[in-house]
């Protein structure tokens, strides 16, 4: 049974804000949600039958990067040729 | 030669586009002078991209996908990009932060989802042919539900290079048209190898579709008629699927075991996926700005609520939640083994029929609204999820009509076998089916 | 009370592009954001492609660390939301890295001692944040995505180390061997950092982030001991936390609680096959090691034990030594390199490269010839290495001697042109008080003529040649 506070302390660790009035559908739909899930406890075995390809590399041969102005050209704010972000400290 | 450009003018009554390009540019080749519609989750140079979300608001690729490159090589005119729900997160094109696509069938139904606009572009009769993508039935869910042929081709057999990430394991991209043929073609163009993405396949897709099915076994699982399957959609598969027998197919009915628990798979896996893949848009690099004069976590929190609807921030935090120390084993790694348990499952089928069959969609086309409990949602994508958690190629075609809206009958085939589940869909369609 | 340090090394992999898209690396005097890709830069709908030179790379190192290397590895995802990572999360190695168990022996502090490697993976360095704004204007940070993408690897120790001298020596131990496998460029600015964990046996263990030096490795577990054993001292506990090293201020600071809680929700990278190169390393030609290579510095140019781990504990020196050995004496030129000129380029702060080998070779040449003595020896070396400070080159040894008039004053020539004993008969004249008290048996006055000499010659000449010059001349015959 998920509660209000699991929902919150799950939307710290995802690192997005649920407003308030949110906080009721989000935790009735993680449970309806996560209570289907739980037909997953009846699975047995592993996951890691790699039969797949593997050794996929490329050589170490430098491309021509993107000019400054297009690396910026998609961002809000700039300075100096730096892209601009929240602080961290 | 170059310099020729399309006029494109759609009345576009649905809402199958988010934007057109009024007068695109086409070359010579196979597709020349052909309008195809692009999906909004596939990177257009110069052509915003947004994948239905106000978090990619503005956002210009200084790429083109491989896809589209393939495209314009042989001459085609990219006309636009497609409505979608929101990263592919849906099953109705409800999800899109600009506004739903309406079934060109029935306006008052949804067109299905993901790939929703790209199958009523199609379905209108605006394009001969569109870019789909398949997570989790993307292309085949709306394919069915507007009454087109749309494919989902082998993992790795597209190059997903350029398609914006929602669960990398399990999605490709694939061909919408209004019958096989074009399918087959689109899918001629787009397929191919590319260095650039490292699960691709060294698989060229030439192929000239046959209708002769004489010889081949279909089996037909019977989990893909279990409860919650319309019984009037599951009589109008059965009937296709008797067509096929009648000329030539042999059809034997056998079990999925695994079907169980396949959705729940799923989910879980494409949560998980998405819960990292989307945890780039911040703001700093592209999209929406990013408030910087407020502290980095806060301002962080803050643009992904704004940027995303409810459905991917739902995505996100239960896929963080199943990816999180105490769960990862209960949920991630279950839904591996789940995994697993699907693969050995059409494994095992393979070896005693060639392809397998049932309808794409338990119902036919939602009306607007009725999926509002996500669970409700989720569970209409059971038919369609197998194939992507094994990367086998499925491809859905109609076949009939339920109360005067389309059916889709689903064709599953062996790994790597694209060719055989377009010849037997498209001796469905040749087959004078109703 | 024992010290138990560990350490989780970062090196930068001197390849040409970045780990996972054709980006170059060569991007430290450039401007912000100009080596990046739709790969590196994180836009949407990029995929890696793992760089084949990377893989070897590493695989030499998990090599010569004698570790093994399973069948099969995977990268992972290590999700954590930081303006400097372009996709919100690091694309590293998790539960099944690269290469495992492993060990590099070393000069420990009782003798020669085996350190346990746990691991050696791969990884993509993050992007560079500049903090900016202050106390009166608003704060935040620019980014610069040039260095996102450089290919890392991490090796990580056992907690076999026992002081933070011993963590430094393993570290100056593991940069040559880094560098001997050709690898890595210890020169380049930021391509090493480590983390070190630091308890005192029967506490609880302290993370060290953020070390960005060698030096500062030592400083920084120093600062740590000394900071826990005060602490225990005092009756407080050690607790379980993080801390970061402030370098300028020579301090560990503890970091926010929050971060231990950091859940990185690893899971492997969906968009990377796996790698299976097991069957790669018996193919790999390890170069002479370290280790290799001082046992043959001993036995075919007979250094000492001492001088040998010196110059092969540097490659580049190591590689220098040789030049100049090969026109010289080598014992001699041992001497002069180890002791000499690395105390010389330390207290300039330079570099061994700045230094043309035959350009000193010639120096120690003059040595050998005896046309020069020691002490003008390294007087001309000192003027040499600020020459090339000042102006990246510098005049020849021989020319310099010249100019200078340091040619030695030899005895060997007949005593009327004898410039030695002219200046000895020179301070016989004029000290005839230090005359006296030598006869009278005072011994000490001759170190004053000496002296005299040697000031007269202006240190052109060997005491030892004064010495016995002074003692002929006293000895009265003339």
């Amino acid at each position: 049974m998920i509660t209000e506070r699991d929902v919150e302390h799950i939307g710290t660790l995802a690192d997005i804000a649920i407003l308030r009035e949110e906080l009721e559908e989000f935790t009735t739909s993680f449970n309806k949600i996560l209570e289907y899930f739980d037909i997953l406890d009846q699975v047995r075995g592993e996951g890691t039958g790699e039969e797949g390809a593997a050794n996929v590399f490329r050589e170490d041969e430098v491309i021509t990067s993107l000019s400054q102005d297009e690396v910026l050209s998609n961002a809000g704010e700039t300075e100096d040729g730096f892209f601009r972000a929240p602080r961290v400290m | 030669m170059a310099g020729r450009t399309l006029s494109f003018h759609p009345d576009d009554r649905f809402h199958a586009f988010l934007r057109t390009v009024p007068d695109p540019a086409f070359g010579e080749g196979r597709l020349s002078g052909m309008p195809v519609a692009v999906k909004d989750n596939i990177s257009t140079a110069g052509i915003e991209t947004t994948c239905a979300s106000r978090i990619l608001t503005g956002y210009v690729p200084p790429f083109d996908a491989t896809v589209v490159s393939l495209l314009k090589k042989e001459g085609a005119a990219i006309v636009g990009k497609t409505n979608m729900d929101e990263f592919g997160m849906g099953s109705t094109t409800e999800n899109s932060a600009f506004g739903p696509t309406k079934n060109p069938r029935d306006e008052t139904r949804v067109p299905g989802g993901s790939s929703g606009g790209s199958a009523a572009a199609v379905a209108a009769g605006l394009v001969p042919l569109a870019l789909g993508t398949d997570t989790g039935g993307s292309i085949r869910c709306p394919a069915a539900f507007c009454g087109i042929v749309g494919l989902k081709p082998t993992y790795g057999r597209v190059s997903r290079y350029g398609l914006v990430a929602y669960a990398n394991s399990l999605e490709q991209i694939g061909p919408m048209a209004a019958d096989v043929p074009h399918v087959n073609l689109l899918m001629s163009v787009i397929a191919g190898y590319d260095p650039k993405d490292s699960m691709s396949l060294d698989a060229p897709y030439f192929h000239t579709p046959s209708m002769d099915v004489r010889g081949t076994r279909i089996g037909v699982p019977e989990e893909f008629f279990g409860e919650g399957v319309d019984p009037r959609v599951a009589s109008v598969v059965w009937d296709a699927i008797s067509l096929l027998e009648r000329k030539g197919a042999e059809i034997v009915t056998c079990r999925m075991p695994s079907m169980a628990y396949a959705l729940a798979a799923y989910y879980v896996t494409c949560m998980s996926e998405a819960s990292s893949n989307l945890a780039r848009y911040d703001g700093i690099r592209y999209g929406p700005p990013v408030d910087v004069k407020k502290p980095w976590h806060e301002a962080f929190q803050e643009r992904r609520r704004e940027g995303f609807g409810i459905e991917v921030r739902r995505r996100i935090m239960l896929g963080t939640f199943a990816l999180s120390s105490g769960y990862y084993g209960k949920y991630y790694a279950k839904a591996q083994a789940a995994r697993q348990n699907v693969r050995k499952d059409f494994q095992r089928l393979f070896t005693e029929v060639d392809v397998l069959a049932g309808p794409t969609m338990p119902t036919v086309a939602f009306r607007f609204g009725e999926k509002s409990d996500p669970l409700s949602m989720y569970l209409s994508d059971i038919l369609t999820v197998p194939a992507n958690l094994a990367g086998i190629p499925a491809i859905s075609v109609p076949c009939g009509k339920v109360e005067g809206l389309p059916v889709g009958l689903q064709i599953m085939g062996r790994w790597m076998e694209d060719e055989r589940v377009i010849d037997v869909a498209y001796a469905y369609e040749q087959g004078g089916g109703p | 009370m024992n010290v138990i340090v560990g350490l989780e090394i970062h090196c930068q992999l001197d390849t040409k592009t970045k780990l996972f898209c054709g980006c170059s690396t060569d991007y430290r005097d450039d401007e912000p954001n100009t080596h990046v890709c739709p790969v590196c830069l994180g836009l949407p709908g990029s995929l890696p492609v793992i760089n084949r030179k990377a893989v070897e790379y590493a695989l030499r190192v998990a090599k010569a660390l004698h570790c093994t290397v399973p069948e099969e590895s995977v990268f992972a995802r290590k999700n954590y939301f930081y303006p400097d990572l372009d996709k919100g999360f690091q694309i590293t190695q998790y539960d099944r890295p690269l290469a495992v168990s492993g060990y590099l022996d070393i000069e420990g502090d009782e003798g020669e001692k085996r350190v346990r490697i746990t691991r050696v993976h791969m990884e993509e360095d993050p992007g560079r944040l500049v903090h900016k704004g202050g106390m009166d204007r608003p704060r935040y940070s620019l980014v610069d995505y040039n260095r996102a993408g450089i290919p890392l690897i991490e090796i990580v120790t056992e907690p076999d180390l026992r002081s933070p001298k011993e963590a430094r020596r393993f570290l100056n131990k593991l940069r040559a061997t880094l560098e001997y496998l050709g690898v890595f460029d210890s020169e380049k600015e930021g391509s090493l950092r480590v983390d070190a964990n630091v308890s005192l046996e029967g506490s609880e263990r302290v993370e060290i982030k953020n070390i960005t030096s060698y030096k500062g490795v030592e400083k920084a577990l120093t600062f740590e001991v000394t900071r826990q054993k005060n602490a225990l001292r005092r009756g407080q506990k050690i607790v379980r936390e993080t801390r970061h090293f402030v370098e300028a201020r020579g301090v560990t600071t503890s970091a926010r609680s929050k971060e231990m809680e950091q859940d990185y929700r690893y899971f492997p990278e969906p968009d990377l096959p796996p790698v299976r190169v097991a069957g790669w390393v018996d193919g790999i030609v390890l170069p002479e090691l370290p280790d290799a290579r001082r046992q043959r510095f001993m036995a075919q140019y007979g250094c000492s034990l001492i001088h040998a781990r010196t110059l092969t504990g540097d490659l580049r020196l190591a590689d220098f030594y040789e030049k100049v050995a090969a026109g010289t004496d080598p014992v001699l030129a041992a001497t002069w390199v180890a002791d000499t000129l690395l105390g010389e380029l330390n207290y300039r702060d330079m570099p061994v490269a700045a230094v043309p080998s035959d350009t000193f070779a010639e120096l120690v040449a003059l040595v050998q010839e005896k046309s020069v003595t020691d002490r003008n020896a390294v007087e001309v070396l000192r003027i040499l290495l600020d020459q090339i400070k000042e102006k990246g080159s510098c005049e020849g040894p021989r020319a310099c001697v010249e100019r200078l008039g340091l040619r030695i004053i030899g005895t060997g020539a007949r005593e009327g042109d004898d410039p030695l004993a002219s200046a000895a008969r020179e301070a016989i004249a004029e000290n005839p008080r230090a005359v006296e008290d030598y006869r009278a048996g005072r011994k000490e006055a001759l170190n004053f003529l000496v002296g005299q000499v040697m000031k007269k010659t202006r240190g052109c000449a060997k005491p030892s040649d004064v010495n016995a010059v002074l003692i002929r001349l006293l000895s009265g015959e003339e």
